[in-house]
């Protein structure tokens, strides 16, 4: 039973009207999340209207690692069952990984010049992110280069399982060393040490940004389905319907 | 879940253990690398060499700071409550600088063990607040 609901073709069934709800999802938290953030919350009592970035800042490094950890829980399903829709999922959330980690890494940096005094530091925070980064970009330079789909996915599954290392690190790198870059505000198990007049806004950035990467990696895995099934008689039928 | 599969769910039960394993005792090495500055406590403990680029961590002492006559040198203590360092900087502070804050200065000890700073930076606190609850 678990197998077919697994099988590309229920797949793409199951989120043809999905699809809509979770872009009207994104829509809600994202427009409430970006209006309260830049014209309600309070200006912050040190950095000003400065510290405003955190609600594209922290939402996009929240999301790089989350999209790392379903990589890597969709690697061990695939490597061990050789599901192909985990595959699939895998391959399509590499390249967003790899964008939110950029945008964590640019966003991070335009507020540092001014806050911190420089735009960039090797401190293990920023030095763990940028490896990540790195891992992302491995994962798509490597599936590029394996023609056969089988290897590919098996191959891309190892490197995700061992990059799985970084995301420990990259949270605790501000508790084990001493950094330039603060400690966590809100994921850890005491109370946030933000306004919840701020706070609001931020979550709702965060559920924003978490929907639209659902939404996407969504659109372009039944992108890939059909591509991957395109010899297939259901992917016949719906190339018709189109 | 068929003997192939099982054997798979424990080779990577078995690896990621051990590669956690490899790349902890990597770090735990590289401590002391990996830590971004030292403490004014912790630069007691050391002997530092002249010409040697260090970093150092700690409060900015209340009412340490001054400035000079031409209001381009500035010099102030830092501080991790048990020791302290003075630091000289010329050049442009950070927005967050100020008495009382953490800062990672960078620079050489001179003669009279004061630290020449050629970069200061501001570390920000994980603490967001609007100025009316500062206030209060």
């Amino acid at each position: 039973m678990f197998k077919k609901l697994l099988s590309p073709y229920a797949f793409y069934n199951h989120t043809t009207p999905l699809v809509p709800w979770i872009l009207a999802g994104f829509m809600l938290c994202f427009s409430y999340g970006i209006f309260a953030g830049l014209f309600i919350a309070p200006a912050d009592y040190q950095q000003g209207d400065g510290f405003r970035i955190i609600y594209v800042h922290v939402p996009s490094a929240f999301t790089a690692m989350l999209i790392y950890f379903t990589m890597a829980i969709c690697a061990m399903i695939t490597l061990i069952w050789r599901v192909k829709i985990t595959a699939i999922c895998m391959s399509c959330s590499a390249p967003m990984g790899a964008w939110f980690t950029l945008l964590a890494l640019i966003t991070g940096s335009i507020w540092g010049k001014p806050m911190w005094g420089t735009w960039w530091i090797w401190d293990a925070r920023l030095t763990s992110v940028l490896i990540l980064l790195f891992i992302y970009l491995g994962f798509i330079a490597l599936q590029s280069v394996i023609d056969d789909v089988q290897t590919r996915d098996r191959a891309t599954s190892i490197i995700t399982i061992v990059g799985i290392i970084n995301l420990p690190i990259i949270h605790y790198s501000v508790v084990w060393w001493s950094t330039l870059h603060q400690g966590p505000t809100i994921s850890k198990l005491s109370a946030p040490s933000i306004a919840l007049s701020m706070l609001y806004p931020l979550l709702a950035m965060i559920a924003a940004f978490i929907l639209f990467y659902v939404l996407i990696v969504m659109i372009r895995m039944r992108n890939q389905i059909l591509l991957r099934e395109i010899e297939t008689a259901w992917v016949r039928k719906v190339a018709m319907t189109l | 879940m068929n003997r192939k599969q099982k054997n798979r769910l424990l080779g990577i039960f078995i690896a990621l253990p051990l590669i956690s394993i490899a790349i902890g005792l990597i770090l735990f090495a590289l401590k002391q690398n990996i830590n971004l500055f030292y403490t004014p406590s912790q630069l007691n403990a050391l002997s530092v060499q002249p010409k040697q680029t260090i970093r150092i961590g700690g409060y900015v002492k209340m009412h340490s700071v001054q400035y000079d006559k031409s209001g381009e040198n500035i010099s102030f203590v830092i501080t991790d409550r048990t020791h302290d360092m003075d630091v000289t900087f010329k050049g442009v502070l950070p927005n967050l600088f100020r008495e009382g804050q953490t800062v990672v200065v960078t620079g050489k000890l001179n003669q009279q063990h004061e630290l020449m700073a050629n970069q200061v930076l501001a570390k920000h606190d994980e603490k967001y607040m609007p100025k009316a609850l500062r206030k209060e």
